[in-house]
């Protein structure tokens, strides 16, 4: 896969182009690995070069040393061909480089304005400008044509908008480089539109775009050059003209697409879960859940599809026991659930793999045996000691199954790639016997390869008569492995497709539903 | 996304919606607010001079040396993260003006002793003092202490430090001598402006500096964004070890400007003022609302955190109630003040969706 030279290849066929920023042979060794080696990478005036590669395959750390926050072990960083020492995110920033991190970074307990304009207050003699920083944001936030009010603190916003308050905060920066790292994972479809127009525009004001994904069709809509990375080199550097799926899927993983997205047919048994009329209101006006019914089936994998903020999220949490339903009720085996804590819900079978990862699907400070086995600890008891050779057959056991890249179960979580991660989570979830397994977003953040693993696990789980419940904002993920489809929109269900039925044309009309210009002045809600 | 929205509605929404919050806000804050009313109508209808002018002087000439301390414990405590060392540091502050004034500054391989001016005393024990809060600050930015850890171990150094300056006698009678150009620093605790003692405008102009630089000034904003999320201050560009230092400066610097205030009004620096005051700082602090987490709190909160401890702790002893007493009435008052926070915040969620069926 290495047929291209990795050293410095400056100079693109096309036009005469400007390179306004040159990475030049970075090597970055943390302790115990290579992130990056010898790594150069181009940044051209006015285009957006989009970096792609797996998980772990060093983007991030590229960027990291980009926008000052991480220093290489050697190599060079050159702007308009003059080195620069970037110490600080601070130096960046001032040159001119601003970075929108991938995971999110504001001050909850801040305001919007208050979080675009952090360490760039304008001051007036020393005192906040308030009125002027406030114009500003709401300026920033019509460019990115959304209505969030910006006096609102950012920690009462949905992920999406926290998403879009990030980038404002980006843009409210004199910038001449901006990186993006991943900045879609949080919106939905029409907010990624925007966001490719605000990108269309920039370039249009000769800023360079550095554009991190990992959504494949994405990459080439908007990018102009593409580089892939593969084990912290660079594998790969070519126009985004000449580029397809199939061969960016290949250069990734050195492996062959086809055997992603497969799905092996099952046999749906009886009704498992039957949900009636479930209901939960949203503090100031409307439904989270909007009266919802639907039930679920042994060995049945039943996609939830729907925009971000449509209900699917806080639907699992209900089930999950996370959020209480005002109203509704459920059957799981025909015996009503009346349990209202997440401990009694995972002893009747309920168990959620959570979509925020990092913050709800993980302990980051225990390791991948102690996150593993979390919710089921009770299990490995003798009286009040943890028997830790039962510990160890179980993990190992899910190790195996899972096949979770670890060297020992006693490594720290945070040691492992996002994929694999999320497999521990799944394992714990496995670990609780479950009946209903929720999966929200589980290949949310994660790269191709452990995507097609996950899908597997889900396959099998399904063969072994587990009701799983797949929430995903992918249309191709969720038309790939649901047997049957259920489409959300501000809380209620618009739209209940079999798996020969759906198109990716039923989803996304039926996901719009109650979605039309009409619903004006919805700021705050599932309808974005 | 709601393109085609009508911009006016968005902004008669968006109207709405800040009044809302703003209610809100208003609602928290009035809580120990309210807390404050009820103490002071309880106390005034058990005995009437409660209120009587002498007395709220009184009273309030007592509240400011906590204050004063709490507006320093809230940057901290805003910062997210917490000063123990803020009695220990008055004490050493007053002992060090005492010593100043009473034994000047000795040099005796020259033979002779220098009494600097009351002013210069003045400079040189704020000056000890915010250098005390600025070393914790150090030692916790440049050696990633806990901010807990540091600060106690400031607690016995700067305790011991106090100690140590007289062998763990009290300076006497620090009036000064004309002679020596060093008298009146007596007139910080007892002099008054408009009939009001120096303490009190001492601790009216450090709440209306600190208001002013926590609501409008970029450093506030810092503190607060640091005490929110740190990681995400620092990749803003926020420069957080300087913030960070610069917080427990201002604590050591308001603890020094209590210590002066205290010798100043005993006229005498004994090396145990401001024993546990540490602890009644944070209580105000806590009591108006400042979230011990960090990011979450305010100046005004806390003022009147450190008034209802202020009175609840004057009235009592008027009431002759027992000191044991009161200690458990204080710590059950904290606790409860706290309390009343965390279920208030529920109650509002509730509310709210209750309304909301009720319409549907």
């Amino acid at each position: 896969m290495l047929e291209k030279d990795p050293v410095l290849d400056v100079g693109s066929p096309v036009e005469a182009d400007t390179i306004v920023l040159t990475a030049h042979n970075i090597t970055k060794v943390f302790p115990g690995t290579v992130a990056l080696d010898d790594v150069s990478f181009n940044v051209h005036k006015g285009k957006v070069s989009v970096l792609i590669g797996e998980n772990g395959a060093g983007k991030s750390t590229l960027m990291k040393i980009l926008a000052g926050v991480e220093q290489p072990t050697s190599g060079k960083v050159l702007l308009d061909g003059k080195e620069i020492n970037l110490k600080s995110p601070l130096d960046a920033s001032r040159l001119g480089i601003g970075i929108i991190y991938q995971e999110l970074n504001l001050c909850l307990n801040l305001s919007v304005v208050d979080n675009i304009f952090l360490a760039r207050e304008i001051c007036q003699n020393g005192i906040i400008d308030k009125k002027n920083e406030k114009q500003k944001a709401i300026d920033l936030i019509h460019r990115l044509e959304q209505s969030i009010n910006p006096n609102e603190l950012v920690g009462e916003l949905r992920i999406g908008q926290q998403q879009i308050v990030e980038i404002a905060k980006a843009l409210a920066q004199d910038v001449r480089v901006l990186i993006m790292d991943e900045p879609t994972s949080a919106l939905s479809a029409s907010e990624v539109e925007i966001l490719f127009r605000v990108i269309r525009d920039l370039k249009a004001h000769g800023v360079s775009i550095i554009y991190i994904s990992h959504k494949l069709e994405e990459l080439l809509q908007i990018g102009d050059f593409i580089t892939v990375f593969r084990d912290g080199k660079k594998v790969a550097d070519e126009e985004a003209s000449n580029v397809t799926v199939p061969w960016l899927i290949e250069k990734m993983v050195g492996r062959n697409p086809a055997a992603l997205f497969t799905r092996r047919e099952h046999e749906i048994g009886e009704v498992l879960l039957k949900v009636e009329d479930l209901t939960l209101p949203r503090i100031g006006g409307g439904y989270l859940l909007d009266h919802l019914s639907f039930d679920l089936r042994e060995g049945e994998i039943l996609g939830f599809y729907g925009l971000m903020g449509a209900g699917r999220s806080d639907l699992v949490d209900c089930l999950a026991g996370a959020k209480l339903q005002t109203k509704g009720k459920i059957w799981l085996n025909g015996c009503p659930i009346t349990s209202k804590s997440v401990t009694e819900r995972i002893k009747a079978g309920f168990v959620l793999v959570p979509e925020d990862r990092q913050r709800y699907g993980l302990v980051q400070t225990l390791s991948v045996k102690d996150n593993m086995l979390l919710a089921s600890l009770k299990n490995y008891m003798k009286r009040i000691f943890l028997l830790s050779k039962k510990e160890k057959i179980a993990t190992d056991q899910q190790v195996k199954e899972l096949s979770i890249r670890v060297a020992s179960t006693q490594q720290p979580i945070t040691s492992l790639s996002g994929g694999n991660q999320q497999k521990v989570v799944v394992a714990k979830g496995l670990l609780t016997k479950p009946k209903v397994l929720l999966l929200d977003e589980p290949t949310r953040g994660i790269d191709v390869g452990a995507k097609s693993e996950i899908f597997e696990i889900m396959n099998r789980l399904a063969l072994q008569k587990y009701g799983v419940i797949f929430v995903s904002s992918e249309l191709k993920e969720v038309l790939a492995l649901s047997d049957r489809i259920i489409v959300m929109s501000k809380g209620a269900i618009t739209g209940e497709f079999t798996h020969d039925e759906a198109t990716e044309e039923k989803l996304v009309l039926a996901s719009a539903i109650g979605h039309g210009p009409s619903n004006g002045g919805n700021n705050n809600g599932s309808g974005n | 996304m709601d393109q085609g929205t009508n911009p006016k509605l968005q902004e008669s929404k968006n109207k709405r919606r800040i009044t809302k919050t703003d209610v809100q806000q208003f609602l928290l804050k009035g809580r120990a607010f309210i807390a404050l009313i009820l103490v002071l109508v309880v106390f005034t209808s058990l005995s009437p001079q409660f209120v009587s002018p002498d007395n709220v002087v009184i009273i309030t000439k007592h509240v400011a040396i906590n204050a004063i301390l709490a507006i320093g414990m809230t940057f901290v405590i805003l910062s997210g993260g917490i000063d123990l060392s803020v009695g220990s540091i008055v004490g050493l502050t007053a002992m060090i003006a005492g010593g100043l004034i009473n034994e000047g500054i000795q040099l005796p391989q020259l033979g002779i002793i220098i009494y600097p001016h009351t002013w210069m005393i003045v400079v040189i024990s704020l000056a000890i003092g915010t250098l005390m809060g600025t070393i914790s600050g150090f030692i916790i930015t440049r050696f990633n202490v806990a901010p807990f850890i540091a600060t106690m171990g400031m607690l016995y150094v700067a305790r011991g430090l106090a100690g140590l300056r007289n062998n763990g006698y009290t300076f006497p009678n620090i009036v000064g001598r004309p002679e020596y150009g060093n008298t009146g620093f007596q007139i910080l605790g007892a002099g008054d402006f408009l009939g009001v003692n120096y303490s009190i405008w001492i601790m009216v102009a450090f709440s209306i500096i600190a208001y002013i630089v926590t609501t409008r000034m970029a450093f506030g904003r810092h503190v607060y964004a640091i005490g929110g999320n740190e990681r995400a201050a620092e990749l803003s560009g926020v420069r957080i070890n300087k913030t960070k230092i610069i917080v427990y400066s201002i604590s050591g610097f308001c603890s020094a400007t209590v210590g002066l205030i205290i010798a100043s009004q005993l006229v005498a620096a004994h090396p145990l003022t401001g024993d546990t005051f540490e602890l009644t700082a944070i209580a105000a602090v806590v009591l108006g609302g400042t979230s011990l987490a960090g990011g979450r709190g305010s100046i005004g909160g806390t003022l009147i955190g450190a008034f209802v401890i202020g009175v609840l702790g004057d009235g009592l002893i008027m009431m002759g109630v027992s000191s044991f007493w009161q200690k458990v009435i204080k710590g059950a008052v904290i606790v409860l003040a706290v309390i009343i926070d965390q279920v208030q915040a529920r109650m509002q969620d509730r509310i709210a969706l209750q309304k909301q069926q009720e319409t549907k």
